[in-house]
């Protein structure tokens, strides 16, 4: 993967939601083989973090470049080279598994094969299912398999240890680190472990929400 | 970009004849509504061939209401409507192919099921055939319009609602023009105008909504 080149960066960030803002003066950067880290109690705009800089959420004031670049000016190159799994699955309930990643796989015109992916999450055996009928764990699982195979470079995870049991989290920590090594970028909001190498670790702590 | 097209349409399709009950919603809705004029207005046909083209229109306007609420909503909750935003692909062409599928599986029934229902108003085979024909024509527009009210209340809670009171007064002029029309057929007279009047709101629909509707996701996403 070819990716040192690539970097995201935000400059005075304020993020609010309707009339209460939550966090001001957020400056910081990924780079190829980084992972930036948010941590921070409930509510204090971890999920608005990760969004804006996703482009889904207006920023109240401040500036985030892809590439040294606004990114509103370069959206659909910015977009071919993200992926971002949020706290809802973005899985159609009535297509199963396999169907929901070969969708998402064509949309970024790649056709890798699933099944490896599918073995690793340990969704062999229910792949075929409606996504409907699976566990809170499992389609966590599915959820993570639409950025695990997406081939982008940018990774933006929001909780993704949610409902995993304890093997998943150690295969997703490796998958992460593996990721990283391979010069990928990672942007994450977790409260638990992270489970990834301090050496590549950013952790940026934020604070409470102002009242 | 056409293949992205192909992909959310063909997956749209696949999902909707997932849900025959969803499916079914509209057309049944239509169907009923149609069948309860010459219940409700006695057997008197000069009155009901007279009503039949504004009443049929009128009921595929709101079957057409009826199935909008969930062109959006239930991708805005399971979160594909967010991936879709975050595509490298345009969004207008994503959400265009959204429509064209809702035009599919809800219009089309409508428009083939008008002629059956229309012998029930006791009109003329040339009324019904500019029935058909006008209904073909405008209710893309239908969609079209309908899209951006749904896209933008997709993140509320009573959306229905608002959504009739958002779209209902811009489908005016179709429901003019595709009523009036089929009406001059009944009486024998030629439909040109008013066909090429329909024609050329769905193209100018065409054109403008999928930027409405896919600026109208992205707020709706914030």
């Amino acid at each position: 993967m070819e990716t040192s080149k690539f970097k995201l960066e935000w400059r005075a960030l304020e993020l609010c939601r309707g009339d209460r803002c939550l966090q001001s003066g957020l400056n910081g950067a990924v780079e190829a083989g980084q992972a930036i880290v948010l941590r921070g109690p409930n509510g204090c705009g971890k999920t608005t973090l990760l969004r804006a800089l996703c482009g889904l959420t207006m920023a109240e004031s401040g500036e985030i470049l892809w590439q040294g670049t606004e990114l509103h000016k370069c959206r659909s190159d910015y977009y071919q080279h993200v992926a971002y799994s949020g706290h809802i699955s973005g899985l159609k309930q009535d297509l199963t598994t396999r169907e929901n990643l070969r969708f998402a796989a064509r949309m970024r015109g790649r056709h890798p094969n699933q099944n490896e992916l599918l073995q690793g999450l340990g969704l062999q055996h229910c792949a075929d299912l409606p996504v409907r009928s699976l566990s809170a764990g499992q389609r966590r699982r599915a959820t993570l398999a639409l950025t695990l195979g997406s081939g982008a470079e940018l990774w933006v995870l929001d909780e993704p240890y949610t409902n995993l049991d304890k093997a998943g989290c150690a295969w997703l920590g490796r998958r992460l680190n593996d990721h990283l090594n391979m010069g990928g970028l990672l942007l994450m909001a977790v409260h638990q472990d992270s489970l990834i190498d301090a050496s590549r670790e950013i952790v940026h702590e934020l604070p409470g929400a102002q009242p | 970009m056409i293949r992205a097209f192909t992909l959310v349409f063909n997956r749209e399709l696949t999902v909707a004849f997932r849900r025959w009950s969803d499916l079914a919603l509209p057309i049944v809705f239509f169907v009923i509504v149609c069948t309860l004029f010459p219940l409700a207005v006695g057997q008197d046909s000069g009155v009901l061939a007279a009503i039949g083209p504004g009443a049929i229109w009128v009921a595929a306007l709101l079957a057409t209401l009826l199935s909008l609420n969930a062109l959006f909503r239930e991708d805005f909750e399971d979160g594909s409507l967010e991936q879709l935003a975050l595509s490298a692909q345009p969004l207008s062409l994503l959400v265009l192919a959204k429509t064209a599928s809702h035009w599919v599986v809800t219009e089309l029934p409508l428009v083939i099921a008008a002629p059956v229902l229309a012998l029930g108003f006791g009109m003329p085979s040339d009324g019904i055939t500019a029935l058909m024909l006008t209904l073909l024509v405008g209710t893309p527009t239908l969609s079209l319009l309908g899209a951006v009210g749904a896209a933008l209340t997709a993140g509320l809670r009573s959306a229905s609602g608002l959504l009739a009171l958002l779209l209902l007064p811009l489908t005016i002029p179709v429901l003019i023009f595709g009523a009036r029309a089929t009406a001059l057929a009944a009486e024998g007279n030629p439909i040109e105008g008013p066909l090429l009047m329909l024609g050329g709101i769905t193209v100018l629909a065409l054109t403008l909504t999928p930027f409405a509707t896919a600026a109208a996701v992205r707020v709706s996403l914030d």
